[in-house]
């Protein structure tokens, strides 16, 4: 029946003998179990966080940007480099759900929901930056081009800034719409199963009605695949947009053109790090050791190794380019600010270096793939990695451009500039913890679709099929 | 509303659902509908459905975006507020690039995801009537619309016979109505008003 057929020596996807209604209970369980003092506690943190978070951000309105240090030079800080981190990370989730199911990668359906409600709340997270930042917030809304009645005077649709509210806002509404529409047939499974009224009551009203008509799932269908066709150019987009934030600019440093593939290369490098840092946790706690295997650790590691190495590619081009330009400001950027370790930033360059380009290739080893410890101990070094990345982009090529007079003195951020930043960590992880207890972590019908092709107990039945020859095969499967 | 008869079976394996599809179809009775948890691949076929035609109106929606985002950027930028900008041209194409792009992806998304949710009739607060609660767990079912010379009990035989797991007849209401999942109250019973 499956036209999908996959080979013996893949290793099965789903593992643990399950069938459809083990995987319902075992994905639904942890929904419907108390949640544990573990996620009280964590919860909590990330809460207070969040608070915190509140009440820097509380400050920087009242008494405006310089309750940051950023200053006349350096007019981005961390600010920005947390922005482009977040979206970042961001950009994981719509990678494994579109481009992995274009590609008909199977193992997307274990990691997809989560990496996907992960993308939606870095988006989120990252969204408050550039509109923070903006100082006067309560005129965020000039952003928006409307018939206004200064003019009406519109905004500036050849500035890459204003593309990038397009881009990142299109970006945020897609991926949750995909996300929504994958999330409506679970939680109909959660709310038929549901013991209690709230439960019933809630589910019953998230799920939209759903009922699993054959109909209604092909138009389901039909929908994810389009939805995915338009976010893979969609995810390429968004970053390359945020890179010309940078490129379209004349600072040295950030007039570069490759920055386009190198910061989606990064991005999905971070993206897939948080979604490592995150499965760890969530297979080990809610026991979906079975969905999430090592294969699919083992996959995420690859991903890391390739575009890890791609972004090393990229910083030594921009190397060579320094040099090769013969551009003075060039390589005075390149070749001091960044690269000579002993420059007032030099030691963000090399944390960078280390973190991103020669501790990942450690994963060339099967061993180290398969490793959780060595995964989780990665995935946060590789987003410390990132951050550093995009510190060292923006701080190094401002802090001292063309005219020397305008050098700036050493910036640290302020405590409300750090407050600030740990709080987009509480809301990240307040929304995460949320999701995990009250969400589908995994795609239940994703798993249960790929079921019969990649679960062990099914893999054993295939081998029969594995010794047909050519002509039987045919016989027996095409119509 | 109307309210109709259907006989129900459950099957627990799309391998012999799929049969058994067949063998209801050619016998000449009318599926209404098979209810699965998950999508069951070349089902709709099976079922003599008809594809769907949403990617069309993806498309259509995603040029409407395109044609937005390129009418409004240039009236605004040639006709209403021609802003110089560098001394460029005010017509400045490759520049709208990323924002046509932008718009005719999120048309196309918002304006697909509204018309599925329309054409599946999905929304908050929408209870349908469910012919078995575990289609969404590990069960698939087809419900079967009784006409008058339809003879139930022979049909819950033949069902069986082909590998239906449970059959049953219920009497049940297409379409949805408002209602809440916590309230078991079906419409189509009408209370019993009881005179004084």
């Amino acid at each position: 029946m499956h036209l999908k057929y996959e080979s013996q020596l893949r290793e099965p996807l789903v593992s643990g003998n399950k069938n459809y209604h083990q995987v319902t209970e075992d994905i639904v369980g942890p929904i419907e179990a108390k949640p544990t003092k573990l996620w009280y506690i964590g919860f909590y943190i990330a809460v207070a966080l969040l608070m915190f978070g509140v009440y820097s951000v509380y400050r920087e309105v009242t008494y405006g940007i310089g309750q940051w240090n950023l200053n006349k030079t350096i007019g981005w800080g961390w600010d920005i480099t947390n922005f482009v981190w977040w979206v970042g990370i961001g950009h994981a989730g719509t990678l494994i759900s579109a481009i992995l199911l274009l590609f008909r990668q199977g193992w997307r359906t274990g990691v997809n929901r989560a990496a996907e409600a992960m993308t939606i709340f870095a988006v989120m997270c990252a969204g408050q930056f550039p509109i923070f930042h903006m100082g006067r917030v309560w005129m965020a809304f000039f952003v928006l081009p409307y018939p206004n009645s200064r003019g009406p005077l519109w905004v500036n649709f050849n500035s890459p800034l204003l593309w990038d509210v397009f881009a990142i806002s299109t970006y945020f509404t897609v991926s949750l719409l995909f996300w929504y529409s994958g999330l409506i047939p679970d939680f109909a499974t959660v709310r038929d199963r549901a013991k209690t009224k709230l439960r019933k009551r809630l589910y019953g009203t998230a799920a939209f009605g759903w009922t699993g008509s054959t109909k209604h799932w092909q138009r389901h269908e039909s929908l994810s695949l389009v939805l995915a066709g338009l976010s893979t150019p969609l995810v390429l987009s968004v970053h390359t947009i945020v890179s010309f934030d940078f490129a379209t600019s004349v600072i040295p440093g950030w007039h570069t053109t490759i920055f386009p593939p190198y910061f989606v290369a990064g991005a999905i490098f971070s993206g897939f790090a948080m979604v490592q840092s995150l499965m760890i946790i969530v297979r080990k706690v809610f026991n979906l050791q079975d969905y999430v295997t090592l294969g699919h650790i083992e996959a995420m590691n690859k991903v890391i190794v390739l575009t890890g190495s791609i972004v090393g590619i990229a910083y030594l081009t921009e190397l060579f380019m320094g040099w090769y330009s013969q551009n003075k400001y060039e390589g005075y950027t390149f070749w001091y600010s960044r690269a000579y370790l002993f420059s007032p930033y030099g030691w963000s360059y090399w944390g960078m270096m280390a973190c991103n380009v020669i501790s990942p290739q450690i994963f060339w080893s099967r061993k180290m793939r398969r490793n959780l410890f060595v995964t989780f101990f990665m995935s946060v070094i590789v987003n410390i990695g990132m951050w550093f990345e995009r510190f060292v982009i923006i701080v190094t090529s401002l802090y001292r451009d063309y005219l020397p007079s305008s050098w700036s003195v050493y910036y640290s951020p302020s405590t409300y500039e750090i407050g600030f930043y740990l709080g987009t960590f509480g809301l990240f992880f307040t929304c995460f913890f949320l999701f995990a207890k009250y969400f589908p972590t995994i795609a239940i019908a994703e798993i249960k679709y790929v079921l019969k092709t990649t679960g062990d107990n099914y893999k054993e039945d295939m081998s029969k099929v594995e010794q047909m020859k050519v002509d039987e095969f045919v016989h027996e499967y095409a119509h | 509303m109307a309210k109709k008869k259907f006989v129900v079976a459950c099957f627990d394996d799309e391998d012999v659902l799929f049969p058994a599809v067949k063998k209801v179809r050619t016998a000449g009775y009318k599926i209404q509908d098979v209810y699965t948890p998950f999508p069951v691949h070349g089902l709709d076929h099976a079922l003599g459905m008809r594809e769907t035609s949403l990617h069309t109106a993806g498309f259509i929606y995603g040029i409407t975006g395109t044609t937005t985002a390129i009418s409004c950027i240039s009236w605004i930028f040639t006709k209403d507020w021609p802003l110089n900008i560098g001394g460029k041209p005010h017509f400045a194409l490759p520049a709208w690039i990323p924002i046509m792009f932008e718009l005719t992806v999120l048309f196309a998304a918002v304006g697909m995801v509204l018309t599925f949710c329309y054409l599946c009739q999905l929304a908050p607060f929408v209870k349908k009537h469910h012919f078995h609660l575990r289609a969404t767990d590990d069960l698939f079912v087809m419900a079967i619309e009784c006409t008058d010379k339809t003879n139930v009990d022979d049909l819950k035989s033949f069902l069986s016979n082909n590998g239906a797991i449970e059959t049953d007849v219920q009497i049940a209401e297409e379409g949805w109505w408002f209602g809440r999942y916590d309230n078991d109250e079906i419409p189509f019973q009408k209370s019993q008003i009881v005179a004084a």
